[in-house]
């Protein structure tokens, strides 16, 4: 079979069932708060407005912002909470996603009870109490078994928003079927995109018929329906489970950022982990700055950072001493808070601006000064942080940058943008195996305004003293030169002949150079 | 055994009943009858206090029934609702039954209880037991609405419009049981109408209201001989009229 699909597979098990955990806990609890709630909404009827307004507000916001809302304000709150209480929690990961998710399934469960309740025929109600019923035997013997299809319509709606919505939790640090989507996307493998999608799609049809199924069991009074419809769910809900509850019970957890090379990078490690007995869990796609601050946290164990993005964005340096003290400052800055840098893994993976050859040559653009000259009248493609990172700002200011236009890109859409003239110029990763492909050039930077950027190995502070870990990974420092990792990151880029991160991690495990050591 | 001493209920300036005095004795038959919107429905909700009265008080047995708990008065009368208010989601059996489950009886006594109101009302329970009440016709389903109304063995009766909705000829029929039923059971009746035949037909007292008053209360044969003004006689008078109608219209 295809390698690709072979790799999807053996994921499954762990997506699928994080994905399940995910959902039917944040529906679970989503029905737990909205049914008492429109409960109360009813009975006083001038909360209803208010009640269905903040619901529908919180519908309105983007699933993808929702979740990522919940990240710095759940921080705050450990951070809160650390020092009145001494106690902090997880920001990130499962807790975030969770109660975004609940806030999203709200909305129809109790849109759909509130309705239900208040067109329930009053002259029943009134027979209700005329028979003698108390306000809660109305409750609990007429009106919610009356209300109960309407209910459950609410409550398969919400499943299907809550299972779609839960892809969308990968970039806040929860593995779920989404990990496929943002995985395959950076990677330019759709057929991880498609398996993520089409899981996605038949887990929440399943779990809607299931649910039809105890809806048609409300209304027509089948208690067979009703039988089979819960033997249904708790069977699938079960199977996915299971492999969650089998698993070994605190993994190493290796955190990547959203790109190829963080990709093989964490597939390399995790192999190299595996070896020397560990039990690993990947946290894929995290936002650049989410993820140090989870290393902090303990949230990852083990992920690579480059120095450059850490000196300007987590120790908020300006200065640029040079290759080495930088890294050296790092270290010791890391040491100081607990966490570790095992050093660097012998390249660089630095910010640089890229051309096509031939119209840098055509115009004679040499260095980023020749460029200044041009730039008014570029136009200038990025990923999605350069522009507000503090670099460009350094940069810009430098050789007085100003380009005509700015776009964003998905990094690796930049290079075939620039390749192809829809941009002039990119903000390239110099460890990208397609600047040689595409036959790019990268602009001098004889002022130094870019930092450097040394890929460093990090652990967090509940691993820093731990020898075995520490035994297990530090052969991979100073072991990838940069010509290496550039031609393992095309493996995974080029569209010919397309491998997945492991299959190039493998193919770099068998090339990292022993025994030389860089940086520390 | 029931009795309304100046009960007025009034929505802030709006009254829906005025100072309506009434006494109905044990075993009575009680018609209240008057126009649409004449406050005859509201005295009927003041007796079991489904609407609490502003001013007067009803008396259960002697007892305020302010001073009883409102779902126990309620448990222990009879209650026929005007749209029936069967219970669309259980079956023809848990509809008759609900009151007695409700007061905790035995489900072996619930049963035999149902088949019997069943034979009472003369539906078949084999063939209706299970049904759903989207299964029946309207006269079936007045049928379970009284069936219901029994169940719990009341001694008093609440009646809105119960024969309302069906063709004259069950309607009749249905009158005739009933009336028969109260006799066998000893009930005491209070019911609501606003036919004027059917008024004469069952009541042994007849209350005729208007606009939230009491205008006369007597036997039907006193009403008929002394109407108290135009409004009573022209009322009392319908059924003697349309006949007269009726034999003018038919004649060769």
């Amino acid at each position: 079979m295809n390698p690709m699909i072979d790799t999807a597979l053996a994921r499954l098990p762990d997506y699928l069932g994080q994905h399940v955990l995910l959902s039917v806990s944040a529906i679970a609890i989503g029905l737990i708060i909205s049914l008492p709630l429109a409960i109360a909404v009813s009975r006083v009827t001038w909360l209803r407005g208010p009640a269905l307004a903040a619901a529908s507000v919180v519908q309105t916001i983007p699933g993808l912002a929702l979740l990522a809302l919940f990240y710095p304000l759940l921080l705050a709150l450990s951070v809160f909470t650390r020092h009145v209480f001494g106690f902090g929690f997880r920001a990130l990961g499962f807790l975030p996603a969770l109660l975004a998710l609940t806030l999203y399934s709200m909305l129809p469960i109790l849109r759909n009870t509130v309705t239900a309740l208040a067109s329930i025929d009053p002259a029943i109600l009134t027979a209700a109490r005329g028979v003698g019923m108390t306000a809660r035997q109305s409750l609990l013997l007429v009106e919610l078994p009356l209300a109960a299809p309407i209910v459950m319509a609410g409550l398969r709606t919400a499943s299907v928003w809550v299972i779609g919505t839960a892809t969308l939790s990968t970039p806040v640090g929860q593995t779920s079927l989404g990990n496929y989507i943002f995985t395959g996307l950076q990677t330019e493998n759709w057929i991880f995109v498609l398996f993520g999608c089409v899981a996605a799609a038949l887990l929440a049809l399943i779990i809607d018929r299931l649910l039809s199924l105890a809806e048609d069991g409300f209304a027509l009074r089948s208690r067979g329906r009703l039988i089979a419809a819960v033997a249904g769910l708790a069977l699938v809900i079960g199977a996915s489970l299971a492999p969650l509850f089998a698993s070994v019970e605190h993994p190493i957890v290796v955190g990547t950022k959203s790109f190829d090379e963080q990709y093989i990078l964490g597939a390399l490690i995790e192999d190299r982990l595996h070896k020397a007995g560990f039990a690993t869990q990947r946290r894929d796609g995290l936002g650049s700055t989410v993820i140090f601050h989870a290393l902090e946290a303990g949230d990852v164990d083990v992920y690579v950072d480059y120095s450059g993005t850490l000196w300007t964005t987590a120790m908020h340096r300006a200065d640029m001493p040079g290759r080495k003290p930088v890294l050296d400052q790092l270290s010791a800055w890391l040491a100081k808070r607990g966490s570790r840098s095992l050093g660097s893994l012998g390249f660089e993976n630095a910010y640089a601006i890229a051309m096509r050859r031939d119209r840098a040559k055509q115009l004679g653009i040499e260095t980023l000064a020749d460029l200044a000259a041009y730039a008014p009248r570029m136009k200038i493609g990025g990923d999605y942080e350069i522009f507000s990172r503090p670099e460009w700002a350094a940069v810009t200011k430098t050789y007085g940058l100003h380009f005509g236009t700015q776009r964003q890109y998905q990094a690796n859409f930049m290079y075939s943008a620039v390749a192809s003239g829809d941009v002039d110029a990119i903000t390239a990763f110099s460890s990208d195996g397609r600047i040689a492909q595409y036959d790019l050039k990268l602009i001098a930077d004889p002022k130094q305004a870019l930092p450097p950027y040394d890929a460093v190995l990090l652990v967090s502070p509940r691993h820093a003293g731990d020898d075995r870990l520490i035994a297990a990974l530090k052969p991979l420092i100073g072991a990838l030169d940069l010509s290496t990792m550039q031609q393992a990151n095309l493996m995974v880029d080029r569209a010919d002949d397309k491998r997945t991160p492991e299959q190039a991690a493998a193919w770099l495990d068998a090339r990292a150079k022993v025994g030389e050591r860089v940086g520390q | 055994m029931i009795a309304l001493e100046g009960v007025s209920l009034a929505y802030g300036r709006v009254a829906a009943v005025r100072d309506v005095s009434l006494e109905v004795p044990r075993g009575g038959f009680f018609v209240l009858i008057g126009p649409s919107g004449c406050g005859k429905t509201t005295t009927l909700h003041l007796i079991n206090r489904l609407l609490e009265p502003t001013e007067g008080r009803v008396l259960i047995d002697g007892t305020d029934a302010r001073t009883q708990d409102p779902v126990a008065l309620r448990r222990g009368m009879g209650f026929i609702f005007q749209a029936i208010g069967l219970f669309p989601h259980l079956s023809v059996a848990e509809n008759i039954g609900i009151t007695p489950r409700l007061l905790g009886r035995p489900e072996a006594d619930i049963a035999a209880r149902v088949d019997a109101l069943l034979d009472l009302v003369r539906l078949p329970p084999s063939e209706f037991r299970d049904r759903l009440p989207a299964a029946l016709s309207g006269g079936q389903r007045q049928r379970i609405g009284l069936a219901r109304a029994l169940a719990a063995k009341p001694a008093i009766m609440l009646m809105d419009e119960p024969f309302g909705a069906l063709d004259p000829l069950t309607r009749d029929d249905l009158a005739a049981e009933y009336r028969a039923i109260h006799e066998r059971l000893g009930l005491t009746t209070v019911l609501v109408t606003h036919d004027m035949t059917e008024a004469l037909l069952l009541a042994d007292t007849i209350a005729v209201m208007r606009d939230g008053q009491i205008v006369q209360t007597g036997s039907p044969q006193e009403l008929l001989a002394a109407p108290a003004d135009d409004f009573v006689r022209s009322l009392i008078e319908t059924p003697k009229r349309r006949a007269a109608q009726l034999n003018k219209a038919l004649a060769p």
